[in-house]
């Protein structure tokens, strides 16, 4: 059968490669020919950062899975084993604990630069709620994650989010015991959450990550100024006037954000793996026990603000379903935001004062509702979550019609620097 | 901006402190760094701990090579249950027995100070006294009703709880550490100084104990981290060499 | 700000826009710089990931020498104990047992144990350190099966001129009592010695090596 050459024109090797397989294409698509807005800034770094450290976590994650045991018998005494007895097992470990942190305060804050940047928005509103999945995925993946090492943290936090899916009416406690495999989180939940953390959701995260880049490819990257790069091109070449190619320039530069982001991490794994205390829980050093609960079960931090939203929300009818109710209301509100904000300005740059004050107030009433969800309760710290819930749904509501009441900026046709 | 998000992570810092020292009536900073202090640890442990209590995710052999002590000597002054180099410390006390006969098993103290925190352990080490209302005749103010009878009374000597006390450790919480309202009422073979030197030796060894990796990691750090920098340099001015072509 | 209308052509993979003047060689360099000095930490990261499937400490632990008692040993018995997992014998060979390996030597196929199958000290005519204790690793060396201990002689359904040795079930391999391997059978290479020493005259340590005198 005659091989139709490809267009590319390339030989050797590469060549019978590209007869076969579009590689130079995709290499051409999306790398050296993937023209991005030339004005990315300090913002645009997490979105790679975030490949990066899931890079880290499936290898130290592989490396690991090597060694670890998922039986409640032996669970415990092998992550031990692995910091003890597996030559440089507790680097392997302490990189896999360390860039599960890393991994929430980049999506934090790549997930900030989309709202801020109004990244969200036509016709970009599908990588958003990839994005959105991505999330929930991760929030799942890192729960199943937590609970592996069998501490005391581990089991009794899983008890308690478990017990969540108790709060559905009629149907609950049989979920919560189908979900556990047993009465009460045993070595049957244990190996099924294993097998959930190393096989299922990576798959499907992996999935996510692929194609919430392919449609970012598809209608290309926003960029601080809102502005659409697409809208001026080259007569000749038709590259975007304020594009340049991913690669080199992108590629370049997000290697700088690497080697910045790479001191930081290297410096908690070698000198503060436990991070205070936050990063590797005290209770999580004791195995765990199903007889005696620590004094103070928290959830990881990074899940802060969204378990003070479910602790804010007071039980209605002898139910805790309310809390759980806004607690995930919380996640899906987010994947709502395309069609919440109704301003036909993109950039927080160019958009009037109230939107920006209130945007900055919600970004500290996110990291306040955080430090509230990891300090044990009190009434001053539940009223200050139950105003900071009310203001986290209030401000996205307030997306549908707060640009009627600001002036806006003149928005650029090109970008700025 | 940043200023107001560095001022709310100061905020948590601080928060993060005040909810977690429960007002231990001592602080002590276990010191890893000291080998003669680790072994001098290590031997008083074999010798008055590990007849209850196991360290049964450390091995003998891991603390002749990280202690610097030589096989001989380990086998003749650390190792009393085992015969063999590569063996785990593990304790001669019978799990279910010991639960009648105690109240409790002896717990695992492998990771006791990274459970606990070397304050804990230390406060704990030093704050038993006499209560006659107790089967073993002893207290605890870091652990009140142990079960733990007072193993070192013959080098600490005996204390009992002073009575006027009570409010100054009510309010000594909050991070400050105003010591035990306790009082030794007959002297042990080793003068309080020295009591204290020789419970932060076993402290400083349970410290070991828990991650004897810790010099490892923070021996990579620095090398790592100036590799990083020469790293972040090069990438540096590759990134502003073909930055060049972009007005 | 830029004017809409006129601007440069965008910038490609075709290089700099123009008016400025690209330096290659500075590119070159810095890329291959970069590039060294990154291949150079990629391979300290990526040491210890393959280290760590090294024998861990407990497997080196469970690995480690074993000691066997030989003072109630009888001639011609043969004990089994267990070393990092396989069989380990040791046979107290009678004389004439000891003779018979002058016997078999054209049938073997390696008499000279030139194969390192064995430590230095045990590189002769008994592969021992003493002629009359035999310590070797129980394994055939062709698949891995426990040969059976066959001092019994004759036994013609074995070999012809059989005179003592170890005959493998599995596939029908045979070793003399040197565990040297016969010709014309399936395993390739004689059983194998392990280090071991004495520790006193009825002691003996599987696993470490004999410290010459």
């Amino acid at each position: 059968m005659a091989i139709v050459p490809n267009p590319y024109k390339t030989t050797g090797v590469l060549g019978w490669i590209d007869d076969r397989f579009p590689l130079t294409k995709l290499y051409r698509d999306h790398l050296s020919q993937y023209y991005a807005p030339k004005n990315f800034n300090f913002w645009y770094y997490f979105g790679s950062l975030a490949l990066l450290v899931l890079v880290n976590q499936l290898i130290s994650g592989i490396l690991l899975a090597m060694h670890y045991k998922p039986s409640a018998a032996e669970a415990f005494g092998s992550v031990e084993y692995i910091m003890r007895d597996v030559p440089w097992g507790n680097i392997i470990r302490y990189m896999h604990s360390t860039g599960a942190s890393a991994f929430f305060i980049v999506v934090y804050l790549h997930m900030y630069r989309g709202l801020i940047y109004g990244s969200y928005k036509k016709p970009r509103e599908l990588i958003w709620v990839f994005g959105c999945l991505i999330f929930l995925v991760l929030m799942a993946e890192a729960f199943c994650g937590y609970v592996l090492p069998w501490g005391q943290m581990s089991y009794w936090g899983a008890q308690v989010i478990i017990s969540l899916f108790g709060t559905i009416p009629f149907i609950g406690p049989d979920i919560v015991t189908w979900v556990q495999g047993d009465y009460i989180p045993a070595d049957a939940t244990l190996n099924r959450l294993f097998s959930l953390h190393v096989v299922a959701l990576p798959f499907v995260l992996v999935g996510l990550v692929v194609a919430h880049l392919i449609a970012l490819h598809e209608v290309g990257s926003n960029n601080p100024d809102g502005v659409d790069i697409k809208k001026f091109k080259d007569p000749e070449t038709h590259i975007p006037l304020d594009g340049i190619g991913f690669h080199p320039y992108y590629t370049v530069k997000d290697l700088v954000g690497v080697s910045v982001f790479l001191i930081i991490f290297v410096g908690v794994i070698c000198f503060a793996p436990d991070g205070g205390g936050y990063l590797l829980e005290k209770p999580n050093f004791q195995e765990a026990n199903p007889l005696v609960t620590p004094p103070h079960i928290t959830p990881a931090w990074y899940f802060g603000a969204f378990y003070a939203m479910l602790r804010a929300t007071p039980s209605m009818f002898s139910s805790a379903l309310p809390g759980v109710i806004v607690m995930f209301g919380a996640v899906l509100i987010l994947f709502t935001l395309p069609w919440l904000d109704r301003n036909p300005v993109k950039s927080i740059r160019y958009k009037g004062n109230l939107t920006k004050a209130l945007t900055l107030l919600f970004a500290i009433d996110f990291v306040m509702l955080n430090y509230l969800g990891m300090q044990p309760p009190s009434e001053l710290y539940t009223l200050l979550s139950r105003i900071g819930s009310v203001y986290y749904f209030g401000f996205f509501v307030s997306l549908l019609f707060i640009h009627n009441f600001e002036t806006a900026k003149p928005v650029p046709e090109r970008v700025t620097e | 901006m940043k200023r107001v998000l560095l001022a709310i992570a100061g905020l948590m810092m601080s928060g993060a402190a005040l909810a977690s020292s429960e007002a231990l009536p001592y602080s002590y900073q276990a010191d890893t760094s000291n080998p003669a202090s680790l072994q001098r640890g290590a031997r008083n442990f074999m010798a008055y701990c590990s007849g209850c209590h196991s360290m049964k995710y450390l091995r003998y052999n891991r603390i002749g090579n990280d202690l610097g002590i030589p096989e001989d000597l380990l086998k003749s002054s650390l190792m009393f249950t085992s015969i063999k180099l590569g063996d785990t410390v593990n304790s001669a006390m019978p799990a279910e027995p010991s639960k009648a006969w105690f109240g409790q098993t002896p717990p695992d103290l492998t990771l006791e100070t990274r459970a606990r925190g070397a304050d804990w352990v230390y406060s704990y080490l030093r704050t038993f006294y006499i209560d006659s209302t107790r089967p073993l005749g002893v207290n605890n103010i870091v652990l009140p009703g142990a079960s733990m009878p007072h193993v070192l009374w013959e080098l600490q000597g005996w204390q009992v709880k002073e009575e006027a006390h009570g409010d100054a450790a009510a309010h000594g919480g909050e991070g400050e550490h105003h010591g035990a309202p306790l009082k030794l009422i007959q002297a042990g073979t080793l003068s309080p100084d020295e009591y204290e030197k020789f419970v932060g030796d076993i402290v400083n060894f349970m410290s070991y104990a828990a991650e004897p990796g810790k010099s490892l990691r923070m021996g990579i750090g620095p090398k790592a981290i100036m590799y990083l920098l020469l790293l972040l340099v090069l990438c540096y001015f590759l990134k502003k060499e073909f930055w060049r072509d972009v007005h | 700000m830029q004017n809409a209308a006129a601007g440069p052509k965008g910038i490609g993979p075709e290089g700099a826009s123009p008016g400025s003047e690209v330096d290659q060689g500075r590119r070159r360099f810095l890329t291959l710089a970069t590039s060294g000095v990154g291949a150079v930490g990629a391979g300290f990261v990526v040491w210890p990931f393959l280290a760590s499937l090294k024998p861990s400490e407990r497997a080196k632990a469970l690995g480690a020498p074993v000691k066997a008692d030989i003072a109630g040993l009888e001639d011609g018995q043969m004990l089994t104990l267990a070393w990092r997992g396989k069989p380990v014998w040791i046979i107290k060979r009678t004389p004439a047992m000891i003779e018979s390996l002058t016997t078999v030597k054209a049938e073997v196929a390696d008499p000279e144990s030139s194969v390192q199958q064995q430590p230095e000290y045990a590189k002769n005519e008994t592969r021992s350190i003493k002629p009359g204790i035999m310590v070797m690793v129980g394994s055939c060396t062709h698949l891995g099966c426990s040969p059976t201990f066959r001092p019994d002689h004759p036994a013609p359904e074995i070999a012809p001129n059989w005179q003592g040795g170890f005959y493998c079930p599995c596939h029908g391999s045979k070793f003399d009592l040197a565990g040297r391997v016969y010709k014309g059978v399936p395993a390739p290479i004689n059983l194998l010695v392990p280090p071991y020493r004495f520790d006193g005259d009825t002691n003996i340590v599987i696993g470490e090596d004999q410290v010459a005198a």
